[in-house]
């Protein structure tokens, strides 16, 4: 857990961005501190990449100020952009060239890189292998790989990641989070986007949600989630006593529409007989007391993680997701 | 300026691993023996006809293009230019100068003057289109953008480098085209007499003005005059390469302007202020060996003022655009 002293990387101020005649960026504030994984959660086209853009200077926002280790990331990009490592979108690198010729190109970019360095990044993202192969030989993954390297480069302090396990294997999500940890505790502060809560929950510190342009809530991940995994799974025998049980209690709502509020994910893991109810932690014991005391065999209770969406609904407050 | 330097070993890194030179390259050795065996076919066959006798070959074009002037059927401009022809032919053989020796160098100077206007830009454009909206159709521009680089630092080392690449392209263009003909024709020719400075005035050419130059000299003209149309034309495409985000369109936007160039400039165009269009004004080296001009009232410093204005404009839009525009993919 980050105490509130801890240094500000990225500052994040008012920012808004018009592009045409449509608002894409409506007013978004949050801070980033040294050493955690700030999560930026939200549906696509919510306007995560947008603010990315603005974050390392490929979009100029239309008011409001980005700073990154004090200095305007659109007025005094030189020194600013010297504090960030980021991939925007997929990690495109000269698929003509091999992987250590890009690190090469990129460090005449900026002073005080030299060979060692390169070897070095090459090193932290375990690449060593194939780094004199072409690029347009490598895999996905080690795409993904390469553009880390060549975003801790300059030694940051501040890495942006969009979607860093998009397209990426079981496995490799894993590694790619395990890795991002070990960066973080090394002391950077690590921007994560990315439209899946259960990744953010994984992996993140504190998290900015964001939908249709406007930042709904910035805060610890567990905090804002609290109050909103209040969906229990019951498998009881026999079903139907043990629902019309749950329907009697008055704490206890049922969820006739289980679709609804659960992610595809644990639907298919359910079995027909499930009844989803409502209920909040301190009332499912005593739900589970009656359920015994009547005979009713209890298989499995089970708390569910709430969706994205849900979350949003809790937010919005019943506004629907845009 | 001291870290501009990297970045224009950068790019030049960049256009040596795409392989854009090696075409260039490639196609220049292709194509000049095809022209070279071209040449040399034509060379035999005014031989056989005229015994190797030059002055007799000259004579008989010129009462040729004479004969034609009476002909109802030839239109007025291309008498025009015909005269102009005939008179020049005239001062060659006044001077005992063969115009069209066949050598090395003759070659090289009569193949610049064709390539001028469409071959040699054509050239830079396999460099130049896409030098800029290539990074925007891979994506690399997000990669290159988000360094610690002022965005016109990044648009100058290409633009260097894109200068150096049109440098070599001319250079190369020269030497390739006197090595391989000169396998065909021999290698001399540096010191023949080429006369330059004809002035025409309406349809009777000035001679006053005329004075013989070594061809080695003529070929120094020449290459200056071509590297500056290289320069202005890679401007030009380089501006397209950053407007338009496909090289595609890049390519396709700098051939339909060039082609529309030839064409007007055929068409002896009684359009006046055409002469303002860039693409009409490629032919600088026409003006060297005193040919009639597409349009009226051009000449070379004309040409060469029109040229300069469009590439410095081009050159300021560019900057302008790119150093301010979002990047939204």
């Amino acid at each position: 857990m980050n105490d509130h002293f801890s240094e500000i990387v990225l500052s994040v101020k008012n920012v808004t961005k018009k592009i045409g005649r449509k608002w894409i960026i409506h007013d978004v504030t949050f801070d980033v501190r040294k050493g955690e994984i700030f999560g930026f959660l939200g549906p696509n086209g919510a306007g995560k990449t947008t603010t990315i853009r603005m974050l390392v200077d490929l979009i100029k926002p239309t008011s409001g100020t980005i700073k990154v280790c004090g200095y305007d990331v659109n007025r005094q990009q030189e020194q600013a952009l010297r504090h960030i490592g980021s991939i925007v979108e997929n990690p495109e690198m000269y698929s003509f060239l091999t992987g250590w010729e890009n690190l090469e190109h990129f460090a005449r970019m900026q002073p005080g890189i030299d060979r060692q360095r390169i070897a070095e990044v090459v090193d932290i993202v375990r690449l060593e292998r194939r780094i004199h192969d072409k690029v347009s030989t490598y895999s996905l993954g080690m795409r993904q790989r390469l553009g880390i390297a060549q975003a801790l480069l300059g030694r940051p302090k501040l890495l942006i990641l969009d979607e860093p396990t998009n397209g990426l294997d079981p496995k490799g999500i894993k590694e790619m989070r395990h890795f991002i940890q070990q960066l973080a505790e090394e002391g950077l502060a690590v921007f994560v986007s990315s439209h899946l809560l259960s990744e953010i929950q994984l992996l993140c510190d504190r998290v900015a949600i964001i939908s249709g342009g406007r930042v709904l809530a910035v805060g610890e991940v567990d905090a804002l989630i609290s109050g909103s995994n209040d969906y229990v799974v019951w498998e009881l025998k026999p079903a139907a006593q043990g629902k019309r049980i749950l329907s009697g209690l008055e704490y206890c709502d049922i969820v006739e529409e289980p679709e609804s509020v659960l992610d595809d994910n644990l639907l298919a893991g359910m079995s027909a007989e499930a009844i989803v109810t409502c209920i909040s932690p301190e009332h499912t014991f005593r739900a589970v007391e009656r359920l015994v005391a009547s005979g009713v065999e209890v298989r499995e209770v089970h708390r569910m993680n709430p969706t994205l969406e849900q979350l949003f609904l809790q937010m919005t407050e019943g506004e629907s997701l845009e | 300026m001291s870290n501009l330097v990297p970045l224009i070993q950068n790019e030049c890194l960049k256009i040596m691993k795409r392989k854009r030179f090696y075409v260039v390259l490639l196609v220049l050795l292709v194509l000049v023996p095809m022209f070279t065996y071209a040449q040399m076919k034509a060379a035999e066959r005014s031989q056989e006809k005229f015994n190797s006798d030059w002055r007799l070959e000259l004579q008989q074009r010129i009462t040729d293009n004479e004969n034609s002037l009476s002909s109802d059927r030839v239109p007025d401009e291309w008498k025009r230019y015909r005269q102009i022809f005939i008179q020049q032919m005239q001062y060659y053989l006044e001077h005992d100068v063969n115009p069209n020796h066949p050598n090395g160098v003759t070659f090289t100077r009569e193949f610049l003057n064709n390539a001028i206007s469409l071959f040699i830009p054509l050239l830079i454009m396999a460099i130049a289109s896409d030098i800029v909206s290539g990074e925007r159709t891979s994506g690399t521009i997000k990669m290159l953008l988000t360094r610690p680089v002022k965005r016109w630092k990044v648009l100058l080392s290409k633009l260097v480098a894109l200068l150096m690449f049109v440098s070599l392209i001319v250079l190369s263009t020269f030497i390739i085209a006197y090595l391989i003909s000169g396998l065909a024709f021999g290698y001399k020719g540096f010191d023949i007499p080429v006369f330059t400075g004809f002035r025409i005035v309406g349809s009777e050419v000035d001679m006053t003005g005329v004075h013989a130059v070594p061809q080695w000299m003529y070929l120094l003209m020449q290459g200056g005059l071509v590297w500056f149309v290289g320069i202005c034309v890679a401007m030009l495409a380089f501006m397209v390469s950053v407007l338009v985000r496909s090289t595609a369109a890049s390519i396709v936007i700098m051939m339909a302007a060039l082609i529309a160039g030839n064409i007007l400039t055929n068409m002896a165009s009684a359009w006046s202020s055409a002469k303002y269009l860039f693409m009409v004004n490629l032919n600088l080296t026409d003006y060297l060996a005193g040919n009639l001009p597409p349009i009226e009232g051009m000449s070379l410093n004309f040409s060469l003022a029109v040229l300069a204005v469009w590439a410095v404009c081009a050159v300021i839009v560019s900057f302008s655009v790119f150093t301010r525009r979002d990047i939204l993919n």
